[in-house]
């Protein structure tokens, strides 16, 4: 052994011999929280995980992640209302990240790259029927052949789409687009059978081993209105129907919609698109009652479509229509006021809601209708035992989002019964809220808008009004993403600890690990994690 | 961990999420990322020292150290002067260091540094530098003397400070650096004027610039990127060079352990704690206030500044502080052309937050 100096008695020894997690009350851990992109989403995509691949450049990976939950990010991109981005944490710092614009990114990367959906491994050897090949159907489809059943779907239509073809107008979902889409599940050996009326449900639920039943809400609404022998009254559904087929509808040069929803507005722009030198909207709310959203509100009138508010119509004739002004009373209803005016008008489209065709379920042992929709438990599943139901046809909100949410769960729940299983649906963490984010480390970054094409050019086209993002702005804008209550890979943790405790074990989320037996639990990583994905927790004992 | 890119955006985009905000950065590139991010990092202050929970300075110390010893390229012997720093982080027999580290008396660390630099000097030997270390005792008060000798000799030293503004180690007396109205063991919250008096105590950084030594800066432990630049900056000079760091203290300013970069941080951003950099007795660079907070901001962090809300606000002690403050701001230029604009030191930051601002 070494002779030591003066006075010392004791080989030096490194202080790693003390273990200071013994001072420690509580401990850090890391958690995944809720983000509330994810949390609004009808569809449950983990709109976190996904931005996360797509900072990085990593596209095919990002849609990946993404098609896990939704087939369709193209159309997605397109004509969802984003509730994502209304829940967006980052609209409290400056404004919400443009999801949307990504996940459209993605999705046309995808089309263009020709990226395609992995097949099955392991077959089932259970047969699905699928009813209805519109938004829901066609995810129910997707999730269940992902799940490794093999899948039929039926349609009384001649295409694939539901609304997304015959309701939604093409300058806000090109037909290619939704066309690619389809056929990447199409192409995973799933069985179109298209144009063919399913007449009843008690030959299917035998030769299947369950069908899910989709058929939406087709039928638009006729409330009454009094009319005159010449007056032209349509309704928008059967409008908006017939632009895909030969035929286009003939309106004449002024047209009035008369509704307050995405159809009315829909109906509208497509009204001014056929050539119509005016197309008014009436509405007998106010606008800010609107059921509609307001960026295609905003768009509409852009293009010049006029809005009339309070109004209802009371009499329809040729060429004319009689409006009655409507004031709202105490509780916000319209009511009438005897005063009228006339408003000339070739013919008048009625947007007043939809129906469903429920002849199919009607008399059908067990299953129960309710307000004008088919009523289904927890598990998506009617009162009859294997029979299914989801979209629009079932309570919910009828956007297209949530059909493909319903197509995903009612997957799900079939591939659960189907093995003789109840469903579990996995424990929501605790929300993500603006709170517990330490917004300082994020660089300061307005959103970047998609670019419209403009006004005077989109009215006679039925070109896509809003265009995408470049990759760059793609990229941009996905980097805004704060990754709320998900670690993203920032090493704070592993630089603000005082005592060396967090280990660093490569490079990305969630790379780190806790030395517990340094670790003193002053907390420091968990008030400057950025993304508040660090919690304390107390010690047992 | 490689990650594949297929994207060319990927390569050429300037915006990076939390840009150089935030210890690590995944998107960032390489030659960019701090040493803290390195998992390989020296860790100069191994785990299972002494100090409190949380503790600023040990923070500070780690920060500063591991890019002095990479900008050394190992080749780096530490003087530290007695105090917490010295105490926590060398119980006899147990060390902490990882580097070569002399511990001299509280007051004459400085002199110490000179010597190793001057003996270094005889034996040939420039490729080893020297670290100086201490706490503000050691450095503003005691040592000053010693400090104030390696400024006016120009000795090849670069000394830190970590300013936890007082005797922390001993019982939280006061020391030079410790604000106004501050409460410590020796400046009760008592009498007329409660705390720690005005007018007294020194500005070290602004005396270090006095003596035109080629290199003065100032840094917090709330913004690393910084504070790594000005040390790597400062390892470029030959001659006597000072950083003042703050640390905050838990035990003696009352804050919450889990709050340590949280008060730094409102330091910076309420001015009372200007953080600049100067070559040869000039300011030649200044971290601009990116998020302005009033000083309450930062007092109410701490119980040594509890006595200025209960049981009344002493509106007038508030007002005061509020003027140190507005009166650095204005001194160092600290708003900046636009004081919203988020700006961090000189061009160092432009280049890595540039595209945000966009």
């Amino acid at each position: 052994m070494r002779e030591k100096p003066f006075a010392i008695t004791l080989d030096v020894g490194s202080s790693l011999a003390n273990h200071t997690g013994t001072w420690r009350t509580e401990r850090p851990t890391y958690v995944h929280l809720m983000p509330p992109c994810n949390n609004a989403c009808p569809a449950g995509e983990n709109v976190q995980a996904w931005l996360y691949e797509a900072e990085e450049g990593n596209y095919e990976q990002a849609w990946r992640a993404l098609t896990a939950d939704n087939p369709f990010p193209a159309i997605m991109g397109r004509i969802c209302y984003h509730p994502c981005q209304t829940a967006c944490n980052r609209a409290e710092l400056d404004e919400a990240v443009g999801i949307n614009a990504v996940e459209r990114f993605l999705g046309d990367e995808a089309i263009a790259q020709g990226w395609r959906f992995h097949q099955s491994e392991t077959l089932s050897g259970k047969h699905v029927l699928v009813i209805g090949a519109g938004p829901s159907g066609l995810s129910a489809a997707y999730h269940l052949r992902r799940l490794g059943h093999e899948v039929t779907i039926r349609d009384l239509a001649p295409l694939a789409g539901g609304m997304m073809r015959f309701g939604i107008p093409s300058y806000r979902l090109p037909r290619g687009v939704l066309a690619d889409e389809i056929r990447r599940i199409e192409d995973m050996g799933v069985t179109f059978e298209l144009g063919q009326r399913v007449e009843s449900l008690e030959e299917p639920l035998d030769a299947f081993d369950a069908v899910f039943l989709a058929v939406g809400a087709q039928l638009g609404k006729r409330a009454y209105v009094p009319a005159g022998e010449a007056a032209k009254i349509v309704d928008a559904v059967t409008m908006l129907h017939d632009m895909e087929g030969e035929e286009k509808p003939q309106l004449g040069r002024r047209v009035v919609v008369y509704g307050g929803g995405n159809t009315a507005i829909d109906a509208a722009r497509t009204a001014k698109r056929l050539g119509a030198e005016e197309a008014i909207i009436v509405y007998r709310r106010t606008r800010d009652r609107m059921p509609a959203h307001d960026s295609e509100v905003r768009e509409a009138e852009e293009e010049g479509i006029l809005l009339k508010w309070l109004s209802t119509v009371q009499h329809a004739d040729a060429g004319k229509l009689v409006i009655e002004k409507m004031e709202l009373d105490e509780s916000g209803f319209p009511q009438p006021t005897g005063e009228t005016e006339e408003l000339e008008a070739d013919s008048l489209v009625l947007a007043l809601g939809q129906e469903t065709d429920l002849s199919l379920v009607e008399g059908l042992e067990g299953v129960e209708i309710e307000g004008g929709v088919v009523k289904v438990d927890e598990r998506m599943m009617t009162g009859r035992a294997g029979l299914f139901a989801g979209g629009d046809m079932v309570p919910a909100e009828r956007t297209v989002t949530v059909a493909v949410g319903h197509g995903k769960q009612a997957a799900r729940c079939i591939d659960s019964w189907l093995r003789g299983e109840e469903f579990v649906h996995p424990e929501r963490p605790a929300l993500a809220t603006y709170d517990r984010l330490t917004t300082w480390y994020y660089s300061d970054a307005p959103h970047k808008a998609r670019p419209l094409i403009e006004p005077a050019r989109r009215q006679g086209t039925f070109d896509e009004v809003v265009q995408g993002l470049d990759e760059r702005s793609a990229m941009y804008e996905a980097r805004r993403c704060m990754s709320c209550g998900n670690c993203f890979g920032c090493d704070n943790c592993f630089g603000v600890c005082p005592d060396n405790a967090v280990k660093k074990l490569g490079t990305g989320a969630y790379m780190y690990e806790f030395d517990y037996d340094f670790c003193k639990g002053c907390g420091l990583c968990v008030e400057e994690c950025p993304s508040g994905s660090i919690l304390m927790v107390p010690e047992e004992g | 961990m490689t990650q594949t890119h297929e994207s060319a955006a990927h390569d050429h985009l300037k915006f990076y999420q939390v840009g150089s905000f935030a210890i690590g950065n995944r998107l960032l590139p390489l030659e960019v990322r701090s040493v803290q991010a390195d998992p390989e990092r020296n860790n100069a202050i191994t785990s299972g020292h002494r100090a409190c929970q949380g503790c600023g300075e040990a923070l500070g110390a780690r920060y500063a150290v591991d890019a002095a010893f990479r900008a050394a390229q190992g080749k780096l012997v530490a003087v530290n002067a007695t105090g917490c720093l010295e105490v926590f982080s060398t119980p006899y027999p147990e060390t902490s260091w990882r580097i070569a580290w002399l511990h001299s008396l509280f007051g004459n660390a400085p002199a110490v540094a000179s010597g190793v630099a001057a003996a270094y000097k005889a034996m040939g030997r420039d490729d080893i530098r020297v670290l100086g270390q201490g706490g503000d005792g050691g450095t503003v008060d005691i040592g000053f003397g010693a400090l104030s000798g390696m400024f006016e000799r120009n000795d090849d030293v670069l000394y830190v400070c970590y300013d936890n503004e007082g005797y922390m180690n001993t019982g939280v007396q006061r020391s030079g650096a410790t604000p106004p109205a501050a409460r410590t063991m020796t400046t009760q919250a008592v009498g007329e004027a409660p705390g720690n008096p005005f007018g007294m105590g020194k500005d070290v950084p602004r005396i270090a610039m006095a003596h035109e030594i080629p290199y003065v800066a100032t840094a917090t432990v709330a913004d690393l990127h910084d504070l790594e630049a000005k040390v790597t900056r400062a390892m470029e000079f030959r001659g006597a060079r000072y950083i003042h760091v703050l640390v905050p203290c838990p035990l003696g300013w009352g804050s919450s352990s889990h709050d340590t970069i949280k008060v730094a941080r409102a330091a910076t951003q309420s001015g009372l704690f200007p953080v600049f950099e100067a070559e040869r007795g000039d300011v030649t660079a200044v971290s601009r206030i990116r998020k302005r907070v009033p000083v309450e901001d930062y007092l109410r962090l701490q119980k040594r500044f509890a006595h200025l809300f209960t049981p009344e606000r002493d509106e007038e002690v508030l007002a005061k502080l509020q003027a140190r403050a507005d009166r650095n701001i204005a001194r160092y230029g600290l708003l900046g052309p636009d004081g919203d604009i988020e700006e961090g030191i000189a061009a160092r930051r432009d280049e890595l937050e540039g595209e945000g601002a966009q």
